[in-house]
């Protein structure tokens, strides 16, 4: 479990527009290793999807890569031209977007999506890329007979476990997974992440689970990232951060997530004050600083890094 | 889907009562017809027995009852000049106008979607923002005009085109056809280009619309996202589903490349049923004028009917949403 199957170094993108240049992703180092789940949240804005799409190479011009590299393994893909960046995407590293409507071209069959993306990256005849179209069907649950449906036909947890049949058609190592179940009904999503999961260890694939949802990722993940204004703030395991939060974002973060527990619905939520500062009016020093309750002095004008420890924080840094 | 198709074709028999009608009602109150057909000099006795022979005594309803079933049997009556039937002269002059119509529609749609896909991928390229530049000529300058400047170009200037008519037609059956010989596709080539050239910069700017709006679709990333290369995004997932409004119009647009023929026939003294039409007007020629307002409402309401049926073939989800509604 502790071979790094992507390490994401110093990744800095930038989106120049007229009056300079916003920093959605700033200085986020981070690795996924081999098998694991590993769950990026935060808020809206917060880089989550940008880090997905920095690596998938998929960033929308003008935005770009400015620093940093990512390495798949041995390889570095951060720089690739776009038919290496397609042997890579589908084949190596796959996606799953949040909204399973959208997500599927509507005048094309399921099926004839499914052998698209097959024949495009695996060196088999058609007749065994429909074979293993089927195969992918089915072990997401979806009736074989239904190969020549289109996307309208099916519900959105079926049209979410055909997007994950398509990401896993070539043998992904890596999925990343943005917001999978934001968009569908809260009894379809655990269904949907069940079998993300469960798929996703049969086959060896490693995810990055994005969401902004502290229960999917206490129920999902093995380790976790806590993004904040672009920057990493905490990163641990899963259940380490979850018992034990140190960056004050993250402790609020749990705290202001509401449990449900027979006869506990009394307790208040917790509310962070304030909002995540816009990219163009980020503060000096730590970015959380105006809304954190333990704010030291220097907090207001130093950024604080992350360090051997897990936390990019003054309280657990030196100066 | 077969209830579908029979609820359209229903439809459309509908609309071609009612174009019908219309023609029927100019047949019969624009104008006197017993005065267009006889002259000033006729006695009461000749036109007694004239509006019996055309039956302008009996009710409207069987009047035009008769005018349909003449009418379904190409019978439109006889020109008032020259005494000619009218579906004749129809017949002789139509396989011009829809030779031209099919040539510049083609000319269209080809270099319409091409240019258009073209200009949306490389939206920021030089050629792409000239492309664009352009085709505001091609949108803002009238028919007549461009068709001039074209004649005064090819034809006056470097002399390399014909500059009125049709060139040698050989005959097949009824239709003479002038796609055959050079000097008929010669004289084909500055009608069609005038003709189609407003159409073209049309559907290239909606191509390039459409386009751009599907490309920022989630499944266009998706798309990408496996993995797919360039060349299968664009053609394979893009331009299909462009081409539901794309079709909308071009159809339409095909319909009124007919209608607006009249124009570059008369520029181009085309030998087609515009030119035909033309000279109807000018002679308040009704019979043709009539026979003429029928033969394009039909060709319109044919096209539409054509269109619905592509939508059919094209999106599933059309297909099925009708199916749904029908059954419930």
């Amino acid at each position: 479990m502790s071979e790094a199957i992507l390490s994401v170094r110093n990744l800095r993108v930038v989106f120049p527009h007229r009056h300079g240049v916003l920093v959605p992703i700033d200085d986020i180092s981070f690795d996924v290793k081999k098998g694991e789940i590993i769950g990026f949240v935060g808020e809206s804005g917060a880089g989550k999807s940008m880090t997905g799409a920095a690596i998938i190479g998929l960033i929308d011009p003008p935005g770009y890569i400015e620093q940093g590299e990512i390495w798949l393994k041995n390889e570095r893909i951060d720089q690739l031209d776009i038919s290496a960046a397609n042997r890579i995407r589908g084949r190596r590293i796959s996606m799953v977007f949040q909204d399973p409507l959208t997500s599927l071209n509507p005048l094309r069959t399921i099926g004839d999506q499914l052998v698209e993306t097959i024949l495009t990256h695996l060196p088999v005849s058609a007749d065994e890329a429909k074979r293993k179209a089927i195969a992918g069907l089915e072990e997401v649950d979806i009736d074989p007979e239904r190969f020549n449906a289109y996307p309208h036909e099916f519900s959105g947890g079926m049209r979410q476990r055909v997007v994950i049949a398509l990401a896993l058609s070539a043998e992904p190592e890596l999925i990343i997974a943005d917001e999978p179940t934001t968009a569908l009904d809260v009894s379809v999503q655990a269904q949907v992440l069940e079998l993300l999961k469960k798929l996703c260890r049969e086959h060896g694939a490693s995810v990055i689970l994005i969401t902004h949802d502290m229960g999917v990722i206490a129920e999902t993940t093995d380790r976790v990232a806590v993004l904040y204004a672009g920057r990493l703030a905490e990163i641990g395991d899963t259940q380490t951060l979850l018992r034990d939060p140190q960056h004050p974002y993250t402790k609020g973060l749990i705290a202001s997530t509401p449990s449900v527990e027979y006869g506990d619905i009394s307790t208040e939520l917790f509310q962070i004050t304030g909002a995540m500062p816009r990219l163009d009016a980020l503060p000096d020093g730590c970015a959380f600083h105006p809304r954190c309750g333990q704010a030291l002095a220097h907090c207001a004008t130093k950024r604080p890094h992350m360090e051997r420890n897990r936390v990019a924080c003054w309280l657990y840094n030196d100066v | 889907m077969l209830l579908i198709i029979l609820r359209r074709l229903g439809q459309s028999v509908f609309v071609l009562f009612l174009v019908a009608f219309v023609s029927f009602m100019m047949f019969r109150y624009v104008g006197n017809p017993v005065d267009n057909l006889l002259g000033q000099e006729a006695t009461v006795e000749q036109r007694e027995a004239l509006i019996e022979a055309l039956g302008l005594n009996d009710p409207l309803h069987t009047q035009y009852l008769g005018f349909v079933t003449r009418a379904l049997q190409f019978d439109f009556g006889n020109s008032y000049r020259g005494a000619q039937p009218v579906a004749d002269m129809i017949l002789e002059r139509l396989p011009a106008t829809l030779e031209l119509a099919l040539v510049s529609a083609i000319f269209a749609m080809l270099f319409g979607v091409i240019a258009g896909v073209y200009t949306a991928i490389f939206r920021n390229g030089f050629s792409a923002h000239l492309i664009m530049s352009t085709s505001l000529i091609g949108v803002s300058l009238p028919t007549f005009l461009i068709g001039v400047l074209l004649i005064w170009l090819f034809a006056v200037e470097l002399g390399w085109l014909p500059s009125f008519g049709r060139g040698e037609t050989v005959q097949i059956g009824f239709w003479s056809t002038s796609l055959l010989t050079v000097s008929g596709l010669k004289s084909m080539v500055l009608p069609a280009i005038t003709l189609g050239l407003y159409q073209m910069t049309l559907i290239m700017r909606l191509v390039r619309a459409e386009m751009l709006e599907i490309l920022r679709q989630d499944f266009i990333r998706f798309a990408r996202a496996r993995g797919l290369p360039e060349r299968v995004v664009y053609f394979g997932h893009a331009l299909k589903n462009t081409l539901v409004p794309v079709i909308t119009v071009a159809g339409l647009q095909l319909g009124s490349i007919v209608a607006f023929a009249i124009i570059t026939e008369t520029v181009f003294q085309w030998p087609g049923v515009g030119l035909m039409f033309i000279n109807a007007v000018f002679f308040v020629d009704i019979p043709v004028m009539s026979a003429y307002l029928l033969l394009v409402g039909t060709l319109f309401v044919v096209i539409n009917l054509i269109v619905d049926l592509l939508y059919l073939a094209i999106d599933p989800r059309i297909r099925d949403g009708q199916l749904k509604r029908q059954s419930t």
